[in-house]
């Protein structure tokens, strides 16, 4: 079996986000890099299933030079290959595509990722791979089994979850608590260096979206302080200031 | 420019994110002095339908196939693909959530559009197409110009106000016929819980942390809760510990809510946890340590015991309403 997990290359989730003086791009100085909190969860899952049904489990990457050391990382917690798709990551359309062009000739039985990107937060990228491929695309997975060629999951839904199954090739969207994160350790380190990490130059599309800048959402003002005996003092508060309740 | 906006229900209703979705269409729209179709898919009240009307649809195209009641991603594309052809729409509306997240994203493939997503304002049609979107959770903006012909657009929730003026909408029989290639998941089960107010969608939301100190003392949020007439939601370690179900797990990495008020209980305010809720209107924080973060987020505070606040608080929104 073949697993493919893509991976997002992002800032840490305590990043307090900054810009540059010009708004035109995030400021990375500083700002450490990670493997996409939902990516990790998916990477973990794929070895999990390699230690216990054998698979062979390839990282992908659509990124510049500088994301090689997140990529290395997913090496080192147990992929056995990596692949990067040497480009910026401009936008969804564009990484759903490289994706593809990867995966449509690499006969993989799953294709798992996060169910979405800590970054830009589009979910996007497996529905968009899914209908390229003519796969199915199942999202907010939180447990995934394998059964022959069948794949068994259970899907969140708002509320609840569902108990869903497709057979394979798929594309799952992967959350929590599908597995335990994985922490790379000095074997996996060590191994990693000599694991092979191809690089393959993207595949030329039209851009469908051109970006024009950023901007930080406003400042908060004060918080209003209410003593601890005065709950009413909240409650009038609450219906004639905020008028919410 | 024709505008067609997806709607989706829940037990026959139309969702209140749905129906903002459908406001913002009609404010896109209007723009190109043109109407907006909404798509309908599955079992849902005839008035709801109509009723899309006073958010600002002109016509409805329903097809009533049960099988969209499943929730699968596949049809939906599909039948948004189909109704975006039929009525020439160069822009489709979704609102967000993970079914049509994913649907948006088949759909924007399905028919070569530009997919724009988690649109946080009306786009400015003045040079191009220019959107608004939430990235990072709510930490930052970023504008894009969406270069194709055709786009596809998800609405952040809360996003945009509901209008409530127009008149009924004309409702249409719509046969968007699913294929069985569309029926490549097969849904087993469906666990739901009952009656409960649905957290992404609420208004109100009381969550609590680990300052909870553990499932049994839940009742208290609850009856504040329900006092409230507000959804529960929790932080990301007591849906790990399995205090709560994860569906309740709010931030970062949970659900993402923007409703009038979060009411949060016993949580330090974690930069993760913030990100899922910095888009409420109104944030109160109730923590025992007045250093606790939150309170640089919140618009009102109380510095003390949950265990004593709550009971409190509950019974003075009682002795108010
Ligand atoms: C990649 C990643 C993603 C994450 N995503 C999320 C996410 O989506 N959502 C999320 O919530 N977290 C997320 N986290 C975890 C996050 O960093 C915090 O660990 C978590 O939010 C803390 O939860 P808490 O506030 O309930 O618990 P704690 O940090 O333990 O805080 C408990 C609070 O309760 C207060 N308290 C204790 N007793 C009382 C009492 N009797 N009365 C009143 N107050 C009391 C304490 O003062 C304290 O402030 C993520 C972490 C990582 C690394």
């Amino acid at each position: 079996m073949k697993i493919l997990v893509c991976i997002s290359h992002v800032p840490d989730t305590t990043t307090k986000i900054k810009l540059t003086s010009d708004n035109q791009d995030l400021d990375k100085q500083g700002v450490q890099f990670v493997i996409g909190p939902y990516d990790d969860y998916a990477l973990a899952r794929a070895v999990e299933l390699k230690e216990t049904n054998g698979a062979e489990v390839v990282a992908l990457n659509v990124g510049t030079q500088e994301t090689e050391p997140t990529i290395r990382k997913a090496l080192a917690i147990g992929a056995d290959k990596a692949v990067r798709i040497n480009a910026e990551p401009k936008d969804t359309q564009f990484v759903a595509k490289q994706i593809f062009e990867h995966a449509k000739d690499a006969v993989y039985d799953l294709i798992l990722m996060g169910r979405e990107t800590s970054d830009y937060n589009s979910g996007a990228v497996h529905g968009m791979v899914a209908e390229m491929m003519g796969i199915p695309c199942v999202t907010p997975v939180m447990r995934l089994e394998i059964d022959g060629d069948t794949i068994k999951m259970d899907k969140e839904i708002e509320g609840g979850k569902e108990k869903v199954e497709a057979k394979m090739p798929l594309v799952a969207g992967c959350q929590e608590p599908i597995a335990e994160w994985k922490i790379p350790n000095m074997r996996g380190i060590m191994s990693a260096r000599t694991k092979p990490l191809e690089v393959i130059e993207p595949v030329g599309d039209g851009e469908t979206i051109e970006s024009l800048g950023y901007e930080m959402p406003k400042a908060k003002g004060e918080c209003k302080m209410i003593d601890k005996d005065n709950v009413e003092e909240l409650v009038n508060l609450l219906k004639n200031e905020a008028k919410v309740i | 420019m024709s505008v067609l906006v997806y709607v989706e229900s829940e037990e026959g209703k139309i969702k209140k994110s749905s129906r903002e979705a459908v406001s913002f269409a009609k404010a896109l729209a209007d723009k190109f002095n043109d109407s907006v179709t909404a798509v309908a898919l599955g079992t849902i009240d005839a008035a709801e339908l109509s009723g899309l009307g006073k958010n600002g649809a002109r016509k409805v195209l329903h097809d009533s196939e049960s099988e969209f009641d499943k929730g699968r991603i596949s049809p939906v594309a599909s039948a948004l693909a189909k109704a975006s052809e039929q009525e020439s729409a160069s822009i489709v509306v979704l609102p967000k959530s993970s079914l049509s997240d994913a649907a948006a994203a088949k759909l924007s493939v399905k028919i070569s559009a530009a997919l724009g997503t988690n649109l946080v304002e009306l786009p400015d049609t003045s040079d191009g197409f220019k959107i608004k979107r939430s990235i990072f959770t709510g930490k930052a903006f970023k504008f894009e110009r969406l270069l194709a012909d055709k786009k596809v657009l998800t609405l952040k929730k809360g996003a945009a106000e509901i209008m409530e003026t127009g008149s009924e909408a004309q409702v249409e029989s719509f046969t968007s016929g699913i294929s069985d290639a569309d029926k490549d998941i097969a849904i087993l089960e469906t666990e739901k819980a009952e009656g409960d107010i649905l957290l992404p969608e609420a208004e109100l939301v009381v969550s609590g942390g680990r300052g909870m100190k553990g499932p049994e003392n839940w009742g208290m949020l609850e009856d504040l809760a329900k006092t409230l007439g507000a959804a529960t939601g929790c932080s990301k370690p007591v849906s790990d510990m399995e205090w709560r179900p994860h569906h309740e797990h709010v931030g970062q990495t949970g659900v993402k809510v923007s409703p009038d008020l979060y009411i949060a209980v016993g949580i330090s305010g974690a930069i993760q946890h913030l990100a899922g809720v910095n888009s409420s209107k109104n944030i109160v924080v109730i923590n025992k340590d007045s250093e606790a973060p939150f309170f640089k987020a919140a618009d009102y505070g109380i510095v003390g015991d949950a265990f004593e606040v709550i009971p409190k608080l509950t019974e003075a929104i009682k002795a108010a309403k």
